[in-house]
C-alpha cells in the first residue's frame, strides 16, 4: 500500500472543528444540564474531537487494518480494566445488609 | 511482494533502507505499527491514572467539584488551544515532508516547539499559583504542606479553597494528588517531546529527510498528537465538570 498524502485542506478543516469543539465544551461546562449530563456532552466532545486527531492528524483513516486491530485492542483492554474495576466499586454497597 | 531468497531488495535503492526491509514501503510501515503498539502501551500508563481519577470522582463528587473549581479555567483552555495550534503545525511538519519542503517543515517543526514550549510555561504559572495557595499535595514541598486557606460563606477570595456542601478537605487533597500525577506526567511527555522535536529538527536541517524518507517526522508526529489527546480529555476532566456548580459555591 503506497502512502496517502493528507492535503492541508483537510488539516485546517480538523483543526477549525477542533477548535469550535473545544469553545462548545467550554461554553457547555457553565450550562446547568439534568442530572449527569454535563459529564456526557463533556466526555462526548473530548471523544470526537480525540477520533478526529487519530483519524486525520494521525492518518489512520488512510491506514491498514493492522493498524485499526492495534487501537481497538488498546480500546477493548482500556474497557476492560474500567469495567472489572467498577464491577467491584459498584456493588459494593449490595453487601452491607450482610456484612452489618 | 517476493520474499526470501527472491528478493528484489536493491541496497542502493536508498541510504536510509535498512537491510532487514524490503523496501523504504515496508520500512514505513513496520516503523508506523511499533509506534502504535507504543502509543498502546501509553493508553493502558494514562489509563490507569484516568481510572483511578474516574473512581475517586465517583465517590466524592463534592469535594472533586470544590478542587476542579480552585484551577484556573481561562489558562487551562488556553492550552488546550495552544496544543491543538501545536498539532496542527506538527500535521503541516509531516505534509511538508512528505512533499519534499525542508524549509517548511523547518519552520513547522519550529513553530510547534515554540507551541510546546508556551503550553509548559503555562503549565509552570498554573503550578506556581497551586503553590501560593498551599495547594501542593502532601508533604511534596518541604516545610509546604497540603493547607490551603477554606473560605467562609460570602467570602470570594479566588486564593481560598471554596468547599461546596459535603465536600472534605482531605477529598480535595485527593484530587490534587491526580491532578498533579496526571498533568505532572503529561508535562513530562511534552518535555520529551521536545527533545525528540529537536532531533527530528537537527535532522531535517541536514536534509536527511525527503519525500522517499520522512518515517521519524510522521512518527514522531504520532506521538506529539497522543500527547495532545490525553490533554484533550485532561482539560474538561479537571477543569471543567462542575463548572456549572460555581454559583452553589461561597
Amino acid at each position: 500500500m503506497s502512502e496517502h498524502i493528507v492535503q492541508p485542506r483537510i488539516y485546517i478543516t480538523i483543526f477549525l472543528t477542533l477548535m469550535v469543539g473545544t469553545t462548545l465544551t467550554v461554553m457547555a461546562a457553565f450550562y446547568d444540564f439534568p442530572g449527569p449530563l454535563n459529564a456526557v456532552v463533556a466526555l462526548t466532545i473530548a471523544s470526537i474531537k480525540a477520533t478526529l486527531v487519530v483519524l486525520f492528524f494521525m492518518h489512520v483513516r488512510y491506514s491498514g487494518r493492522l493498524i485499526w486491530l492495534v487501537i481497538i485492542a488498546a480500546l477493548l483492554w482500556l474497557a476492560i480494566m474500567f469495567a472489572i474495576t467498577f464491577s467491584d466499586y459498584w456493588t459494593r454497597a449490595w453487601l452491607a445488609p450482610f456484612t452489618s | 511482494m517476493p520474499e526470501g531468497l527472491a528478493t528484489t531488495h536493491d541496497r542502493a535503492s536508498h541510504p536510509a533502507l535498512r537491510h532487514h526491509f524490503e523496501n523504504m514501503e515496508q520500512q514505513r510501515e513496520a516503523g508506523t505499527l511499533g509506534m502504535w503498539v507504543f502509543l498502546v502501551t501509553e493508553v493502558m500508563f494514562f489509563g490507569g491514572m484516568f481510572l483511578a481519577y474516574t473512581l475517586y470522582r465517583s465517590q466524592y463528587p463534592a469535594a472533586f467539584v470544590s478542587a476542579s473549581n480552585h484551577l484556573d479555567i481561562k489558562l487551562g483552555a488556553i492550552n488546550t488551544g495552544v496544543l491543538i495550534v501545536s498539532s496542527f503545525t506538527m500535521a503541516m511538519a509531516v505534509y511538508s515532508t512528505q512533499i519534499g519542503k525542508r524549509r517548511t517543515t523547518i519552520v513547522c517543526l519550529i513553530l510547534t516547539m515554540i507551541l510546546g514550549a508556551t503550553f509548559l510555561g503555562i503549565k509552570a504559572i498554573e503550578y506556581h499559583d497551586k503553590y501560593n495557595d498551599h495547594l501542593i499535595p502532601g508533604r511534596l514541598i518541604p516545610g509546604r504542606p497540603f493547607a490551603p486557606e477554606v473560605a467562609q460563606p460570602g467570602d470570594h477570595d479566588p486564593h481560598k479553597l471554596h468547599l461546596i456542601e459535603g465536600a472534605n478537605v482531605r477529598n480535595v487533597e485527593l484530587f490534587y494528588w491526580i491532578y498533579f500525577a496526571m498533568t505532572g506526567m503529561h508535562a513530562l511527555h511534552m518535555i520529551i517531546g521536545l527533545g525528540i522535536m529537536t532531533v527530528i529538527l537537527i535532522m531535517a536541517w541536514r536534509g536527511k529527510f525527503s519525500p522517499e524518507y520522512h518515517a521519524p517526522v510522521e512518527i514522531s508526529g504520532l506521538y506529539w498528537h497522543f500527547v495532545d489527546i490525553i490533554w484533550i480529555f485532561l482539560f474538561p476532566l479537571l477543569y471543567l465538570l462542575g463548572r456549572h456548580l460555581e454559583g452553589h459555591i461561597g
